[in-house]
């Protein structure tokens, strides 16, 4: 059902739009990825600072505020992009109805539903480089490989933006997001070595964490922030690549379905 | 005109909602240069078939061409040619007045240049450079619809096509939108509308077709369709009595029962709507010019739809 021979570079008009209207609000789009780390790293570094020695990752010790760091722009890289093709797509699709809007002109569903995917990648890259910015002034991350952050950012903007225009695709009502929201964000954002190397969870907890996507971006930010990992940098990097493969097709199938009546 | 390949040909088109017929074998032609009206009660499936028309939904069956190109296979093109006025407001809040006709002419891969020319040239046709700066959330219905109208002309289209473009609109701002219409409709702009308003329908379309559930109950020019399907007058007798009813009746004189009131269809000059006047209308009479709206009404009945 999905008319791929329908997509062309046009999708990028549409990406505009969305950057127009970020762009009219890019003070309060900033904020939260400027103070976000630092709270963070203000709760953790200092609140915890005696409670936490060393954290023990990847055969080397690292203080917890560094071993957080990469982390924390994973965490934020999914929030970005899972919000923006979840909530926000779904007022442009339901309330605003935007998407009808272009249909009437000659940009194919697919083209609209990929800008939105691309965009927010976007979104999340940005979200990410800002971080970055904020979190090198703690001298937390190694230069300049941690630069290599922005695109990890993009490509797991892409996989967490896909799963979210996927959901909004089959959601009934906008209030039903409360639903991958729970079951799905928040634990990933919980257990995919955030907060703790996974390599503590126990035996049968491994292989759950080993599937979510935020997981290997955290592993991947970590190896390219504090140079080390556990976990193999292709098969992480192949992982979200499929997934984000795989859930770009879903969305453009339940979008396509949910929309052309 | 006649001569021209028409620039919209629809044949047997059907939509069908899961089991349910919302448009049920519909056939017409456009013109270069016409304005075409489709008139239909709520739900009669006008904006199903308008959908057809610019490939937002595909047909269950039939086929549609515009400027001689088949619409599933040279969507694309065609879409660039057309500009579309949808029911539902569809401009986007997030942006301002002008920013919308700007970010909509990308959609056309218009150039910025270019866009900013005709994003002025459309504020200024619609009266709207005051307000080009606002939010769409600031303005007034009249103007939401005439941005959606300039935003729909953007691309300058070969053809315009215009769901409901008056519904819910003052008086003042109808006769505008109709100003500009009938502006852009001089220039040889073709056009497809639809309307509930009789009137406007009657002004604008040069050929129109009336459809109930999904099908065309009559097609042709609106003065035509009046003189054939109501006469030229009307006399609307108001409390009628079984005398009145029974002289009808014996001289078999085309009227509609309405219960409380009648109407009365004539063509002209006739002796018995002269008696009607002269023995009948004692009480509340008037006396009017048939319009559209008795051609509607009359084709369409007058129970209540959805
Ligand atoms: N997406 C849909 N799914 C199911 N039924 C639909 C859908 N869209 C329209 N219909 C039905 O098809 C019929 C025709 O609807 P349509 O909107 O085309 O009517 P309309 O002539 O435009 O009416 P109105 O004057 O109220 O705008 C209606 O019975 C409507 O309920
Ligand atoms: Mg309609």
């Amino acid at each position: 059902m999905i008319r791929w021979d329908a997509i062309s570079w046009r999708f990028l008009r549409v990406w505009r739009r969305n950057f127009v209207t970020f762009r009219r609000i890019w003070k309060v789009n900033f904020l939260t990825p400027l103070l976000e780390p630092v709270f963070f790293i203000a709760a953790f570094g200092l609140g915890f600072a005696g409670l936490l020695g060393e954290v023990r990752y990847g055969g080397a010790a690292f203080s917890y505020p560094a071993f957080l760091a990469p982390a924390l722009i994973a965490a934020a890289v999914m929030n970005n992009a899972f919000f923006e093709t979840t909530y926000a797509s779904f007022v442009r699709m339901y309330y605003q109805k935007t998407f009808d809007g272009m249909l009437a002109t000659p940009l194919s569903l697919e083209e609209i539903m990929l800008a939105e995917i691309v965009w927010s990648a976007s979104k999340a890259a940005a979200a990410a480089a800002i971080m970055l910015g904020v979190l090198s002034l703690f001298g937390l991350l190694l230069w300049p490989g941690a630069l290599l952050v922005i695109p990890l950012a993009f490509l797991g903007g892409i996989a967490f933006g896909a799963i979210g225009l996927f959901f909004t695709g089959i959601v009934p009502t906008i209030e039903m997001f409360n639903l991958p929201i729970f079951l799905f964000v928040t634990p990933m954002f919980l257990f995919s070595g955030t907060f703790f190397p996974v390599s503590n969870l126990p035996l049968w907890a491994k292989p759950l964490a080993l599937s979510f996507p935020l997981y290997h971006l955290v592993e991947l930010c970590r190896l390219v922030c504090l140079g080390r990992s556990e976990t193999v940098a292709f098969l992480s990097l192949g992982y979200l690549a499929v997934f984000a493969v795989f859930f770009t097709i879903l969305a453009l199938f339940f979008m396509r379905r949910r929309l052309i009546r | 005109m006649s001569l021209q390949a028409p620039i919209l040909e629809v044949d047997g088109l059907r939509k069908v909602f899961r089991g349910r017929t919302a448009v049920d074998g519909v056939s017409f032609r456009v013109a270069a240069g016409e304005c075409f009206g489709l008139l239909g009660p709520n739900g009669a499936g006008k904006t199903t078939t308008i959908r057809m028309l610019y490939g937002f939904s595909p047909p269950t069956a039939g086929t549609v061409r515009l400027f001689g190109m088949d619409l599933g296979r040279d969507w694309r093109r065609i879409r660039a040619r057309i500009g579309v006025c949808q029911q539902d407001n569809t401009l986007d809040p997030d942006l301002s007045v002008e920013e919308n006709l700007l970010v909509f002419a990308g959609y056309f891969a218009i150039g910025r240049r270019e866009a900013a020319a005709r994003a002025a040239e459309l504020l200024e046709f619609f009266a709207l450079t005051p307000r080009a700066r606002s939010r769409v959330m600031d303005l007034s219905g009249g103007m939401i619809r005439r941005l959606i109208l300039a935003r729909a002309l953007v691309n300058r289209p070969d053809l315009l096509i215009l769901d409901e473009p008056t519904t819910g609109l003052d008086p003042q701002s109808r006769h505008q939108v109709w100003d500009r219409l009938e502006k852009l409709k001089a220039s040889g702009l073709s056009a497809i509308l639809t309307t509930h308003y009789m009137e406007e329908a009657a002004r604008l379309c040069d050929r129109l077709v009336i459809v109930d559930r999904g099908r065309i109950l009559v097609e042709g020019r609106p003065g035509e369709l009046i003189r054939k399907h109501v006469g030229r007058q009307v006399v609307e007798i108001g409390g009628p009595d079984g005398a009145l009813r029974e002289y009808l009746k014996e001289q078999g004189l085309p009227h509609d029962d309405l219960g409380e009131r009648i109407l009365l269809y004539t063509a002209g000059d006739d002796g018995r709507v002269a008696a009607v006047r002269e023995h009948f209308c004692l009480r509340r009479c008037t006396f009017r010019d048939a319009t559209l709206e008795d051609v509607f009404l009359r084709l369409t009945g007058r129970e209540l739809r959805e």
